[in-house]
């Protein structure tokens, strides 16, 4: 098992649901998210391309937050979600400091939190909360190492982009493009 | 032209636009982790050699600043936690792959040391104390015995020590400021050079400041080399690393780096250090408080540019 978030950055429109919908099922704290929408604009207008993505922790295979975490408290469980176990985070922020992707941060209470993939969800048999609110169904859901799934055939037919994969994470959350 | 936003309205205190999770505490405790690590080095190296006599402040005096140091190293690290209460999760588990987790336990390790090394010369600091309890005259006469066998522990020890306090920012490759194999070493050198000011600034000996006044120059001579190759290593990396570079060297860090760190805080007390051994009269607390004042300064800029370095996407 392997789990994998697919994006398609072709039919995002940016409406930032998949982030209300996180911070309520999750009760985020106000003014906080662990999901968020990132526009990227490239070029002078007219020629002008806009990429919207819907970015979240990329539960990352060769994970930094993971291997600086002097308590063990974030961890990797079955499918590969990279989680916090908030009762043995001290806060010393060297998580927050490992993330390319600037993914985590402190929570008030002192612990740090960030997306989980809604695992207790996953539990159930249902979709992430993100994916399953997005209006214009362009984020996947599923286990890679099922060549059937839909996640697995969309990155076998789709061109595609990891965020950052020079910094040696190994992502897991994927953008078409 | 390219620009990258956050439409949803992005704003995590302490993440957005750019990391300040870790505080003036850090850069502190970084400094006094180095010093601490420097003099306890220092004190178990003229123990080994077996040069107590001629240097009786490295090895007692200075190592109350070490003991003290640590202590409020201690302190500022635990102050800059945000889930205080559970700090003993530390002690829980080893986590090899983890710089923190070995700060942590040497720190465990190192810091009871050092009281009990202080101690264990107490009859000599202290001629006026009276050990009212027996067992503690009899526990320091059992230190004092063992002395040569603390010092063998401190030296690994201090230099785990003075490494960890670079590492600690060198394992994040997040940061390219700071993802950079030198800055142990360097961490290292500049921890063992503050030690030394500090030994020339308390020391009654004339002989001692004068070795210390050498080593201190062949350290600040170590020092000043590896950030030239920490800066060639910046401008010969990837596009990240010269960005990163850019702050240091023609950016918002850059007068406190050269000004403070680089011309006040090691060039200048070299060459006062150098005028000195030459034979001229020098007030020694001169280069010795801007070698310390440097070495201070040195931990804030890294750790606060470093923060700001990121990778782009």
């Amino acid at each position: 098992m392997r789990y994998a978030m697919v994006i398609d950055t072709k039919k995002c429109v940016g409406c930032s649901d998949c982030v209300v919908a996180c911070q309520t099922e999750n009760n985020v704290p106000i003014g906080y998210c662990r999901d968020w929408i990132t526009e990227r604009v490239e070029g002078v207008y007219p020629n002008i391309e806009l990429e919207l993505r819907s970015e979240r922790c990329n539960h990352c295979e060769n994970a930094p937050c993971v291997r600086c975490c002097p308590t063990g408290a974030s961890h990797i469980i079955d499918g590969g979600i990279v989680l916090v176990t908030d009762n043995e985070c001290i806060g010393c922020g060297a998580c927050i400091e490992s993330c390319p992707y600037d993914a985590r941060f402190q929570h008030p209470e002192g612990y740090v939190d960030k997306c989980t993939f809604c695992h207790h969800r996953l539990e159930k048999g249902e979709l992430p909360a993100c994916v399953s609110v997005c209006p214009t169904k362009c984020m996947y859901f599923g286990d890679l190492e099922n060549p059937n799934s839909e996640v697995s055939q969309l990155l076998r037919n789709r061109k595609h982009k990891t965020l950052a994969p020079e910094a040696g994470t190994k992502p897991h959350v994927y953008y078409l493009i | 032209m390219e620009e990258e936003l956050f439409t949803s309205g992005r704003n995590i205190p302490n993440i957005d636009p750019s990391l300040q999770i870790w505080h003036w505490p850090i850069s502190v405790y970084l400094f006094l982790g180095g010093l601490a690590a420097g003099l306890l080095f220092f004190a178990a190296l003229f123990t080994i050699i077996k040069k107590e006599k001629e240097t009786p402040t490295t090895v007692k005096y200075a190592a109350i600043i070490a003991s003290i140091s640590l202590i409020i190293g201690l302190l500022a690290l635990f102050y800059d936690l945000t889930h205080k209460i559970y700090f003993w999760r530390l002690y829980t588990t080893v986590r090899i792959e983890s710089p923190m987790s070995w700060g942590a336990w040497v720190l465990l390790i190192i810091t009871p040391l050092s009281i009990l090394w202080v101690f264990s010369y107490s009859n000599e600091i202290f001629p006026k104390l009276n050990l009212k309890f027996g067992f503690l005259k009899t526990f320091q006469k059992f230190l004092a015995k063992n002395r040569m066998n603390m010092a063998y522990a401190l030296i690994p020890l201090s230099i785990v020590l003075g490494i960890y306090t670079g590492i600690l920012l060198s394992a994040f490759n997040a940061r390219p400021l700071w993802n950079n194999a030198i800055l142990g070493p360097l961490f290292l050198t500049s921890g063992l050079s503050t030690a030394a000011a500090t030994i020339i600034l308390v020391s009654k000996s004339h002989f001692e400041r004068k070795l210390f006044s050498k080593i201190d120059l062949g350290l600040i001579i170590i020092e000043l080399a590896l950030i030239v190759h920490m800066i060639m290593g910046y401008w010969a990396g990837s596009e990240v690393q010269l960005e990163a570079m850019q702050l240091l060297v023609n950016g918002d860090f850059t007068v406190m780096f050269f000004v403070f760190v680089i011309i006040l805080g090691l060039i200048f007390p070299a060459v006062l250090e150098i005028i000195e051994l030459k034979g001229y009269k020098v007030p020694v607390i001169v280069p010795a408080l801007l070698v310390l004042l440097g070495g201070l300064i040195f931990r804030f800029v890294m750790v606060e540019a470093g923060q700001i370095t990121r990778y782009l996407y």
